[in-house]
């Protein structure tokens, strides 16, 4: 359970770390959706190269970024499999009813390509992105929603708060459930309707804690007088800087080369 | 049933930025029977260490063995394991899940496979073990019970699995002074009546030196003492200077030879300190 990458935040203090999260977030955005205007493989050189750039900066090791694939590894390779199979078209290979395309095997890799790409892109921005800041970011960015009644701060806070408490009830888990196992308990053997049941002496107590806990925190946040996001002001009020900018321009870059390569060649 | 532990260390999440060495080249060993504190501060290892003695975890490297049996081998059962070395861990009541403090107790034995009247018998004497009537709080929920019965009850969850070594982590944590009191004087007599061996873990020295015969003292991953109480107080001064407090009197005796008064240190009670207070003032010598 802890070997868990995605979504998780490396502390540090490079050019991608102090980027602004509304920088980091659009851009991140701006990515996904340019990855999707992508229709051949050399288009797939601008994000690539971007990518790299961005995570040399970052000084994060692009082994542990690759590692945060680890767990959709299933999903990677479904996608691969099902377009490898699924595709029609000249056939190079054939095993029993099924066959092997050429049209499947490239546009199998694309997907591939692209998932990888995704994730990794995305991840880039979990892990530079504390995740206070990254909440932040996002009610800031959902600010000017708030007219149309979306509940910008209130969603930020419901956001800050769950992703405050995972790692609390990650310990909080693995401490239930090694004091079910000193006591015989059994969570890995079975067929899964006993495997649900062994869960239960885990479950119960790991909801009761967490009901406490959220007890105690709103009990908390009243007494401090906290009232919901009006008029609310900021310790850390966020800041664009020439860093921003320098950023967007980027990324600007990065549109400029996607767009051609699917418009101009 | 000994158990031996020898160059144990313990690396958490080896290879990421997160790596961090808990244990560094523990050897301990006890001996059937003994009743040993664990001290140290918090992040000091003691949890980590515990926590191998029962097969919870394994060591990154070095050797548990636990009555002659090596935790590292393959196909070693950790269920017998589990069911010799009892651990009760911080804040137990935590754990509880069940709808009747009966049904939470048995959880354990159930899980050993027993028979239901030997899961009955066992949850009857675990429970009167801890000071709790059978009869009275078998159907209850736990859930309404007090917080030092709670804690009764989760502890009684462990003793029905009849272990031969009782690990208690921090079990005197969040209590009251009464009901401090009564957990360890609880301690003690299930100690005499079981002749178990019994492992204390506590970040205060004052609570649990005058009931133990030995005290290990944890810093920064190493055990850095191990020894009787009057052993490792004799070394006051190493122990202060990793913010560890020996108990007021020893302090007090300690203080009083300093000032060139003829009394011996190695005072663990009021009582002894007394004794020995009045003998020098009588003006004896030693004995």
């Amino acid at each position: 359970m802890r070997e868990i990458t995605i979504g998780q935040y490396i502390p540090g203090n490079s050019v991608i770390h102090r980027l602004d999260p509304r920088t980091k977030i659009l851009i991140t955005f701006a990515f996904m959706v340019l990855l999707f205007v992508i229709d051949d493989f050399a288009g797939y050189a601008f994000p690539l190269i971007f990518i790299l750039v961005a995570s040399l900066l970052s000084r994060i090791s692009i082994k542990y970024m690759v590692r945060g694939l680890r767990p959709l590894v299933i999903i990677i390779l479904l996608t691969f499999v099902l377009n490898l199979f699924m595709i029609k078209g000249r056939v190079i290979y054939e095993i029993g009813p099924f066959s092997i395309t050429y049209e499947g095997l490239y546009q199998g890799t694309f997907m591939v390509l692209r998932l990888v790409l995704l994730i990794v892109g995305t991840s880039l921005l979990t892990l530079t992105t504390s995740p206070i800041t990254l909440t932040d970011g996002i009610e800031s960015l959902l600010k000017p929603f708030s007219k149309v009644g979306v509940p910008a701060h209130e969603l930020a806070m419901m956001m800050t708060i769950a992703l405050r408490f995972i790692p609390t009830l990650m310990e909080e888990t693995d401490k239930i459930m090694k004091a079910q196992m000193a006591r015989g308990a059994d969570f890995s053997s079975g067929n899964i309707v006993k495997r649900a049941q062994n869960m239960v002496p885990l479950l119960v107590p790991l909801f009761i804690s967490a009901f406490r806990r959220a007890d105690d925190l709103a009990m908390a946040m009243e007494s401090r007088c906290y009232r919901g996001g009006e008029n609310r002001t900021r310790m850390k009020t966020l800041k664009m800087t020439h860093e921003d900018i320098f950023a967007f321009v980027a990324t600007g870059f990065l549109a400029a080369g996607c767009l051609a390569s699917r418009f101009l060649w | 049933m000994p158990i031996i532990v020898k160059n144990l260390t313990h690396v958490y999440m080896p290879g990421t930025p997160f790596e961090s060495v808990a244990l560094r080249d523990v050897n301990w060993n006890v001996e059937d029977g003994e009743f040993w504190g664990l001290i140290g501060h918090t992040g000091s290892g003691k949890s980590t260490l515990i926590q191998h003695l029962n097969g919870l975890l394994k060591p990154t490297s070095g050797e548990v063995i636990i009555d002659g049996v090596n935790i590292n081998e393959r196909g070693v059962n950790l269920r017998e394991i589990r069911q010799k070395v009892g651990l009760v861990f911080q804040y137990p009541e935590h754990q509880l899940f069940e709808e009747t403090v009966e049904k939470d107790v048995a959880f354990g034995p159930k899980n050993l496979g027993l028979p239901e009247e030997e899961v009955t018998r066992r949850v009857r004497e675990a429970l009167e073990l801890v000071g709790l009537k059978y009869d009275e709080i078998k159907d209850r929920s736990p859930f309404e019970l007090s917080g030092g019965q709670m804690r009764r009850v989760a502890i009684a969850g462990v003793l029905a699995m009849k272990p031969k070594v009782l690990i208690l982590d921090e079990p005197t944590v969040g209590l009251d002074p009464r009901g401090r009191d009564e957990i360890l004087r609880q301690i003690v007599r299930l100690r005499e009546k079981q002749n178990m061996t019994v492992i204390l873990v506590s970040h205060s020295m004052e609570d649990i030196a005058k009931l133990v015969d030995k005290i290990a003292v944890m810093h920064k991953g190493r055990m850095v003492e191990s020894g009787t109480p009057r052993q490792v107080f004799k070394n006051y001064k190493a122990l202060a200077s990793i913010g560890l407090d020996i108990p007021q009197v020893t302090h007090l005796m300690i203080k009083l030879k300093e000032k060139g008064k003829n009394v011996a240190t190695d005072v663990l009670t009021v009582e002894e300190a007394e004794a020995e207070i009045l003998r020098a003032a009588r003006g004896k010598g030693h004995a």
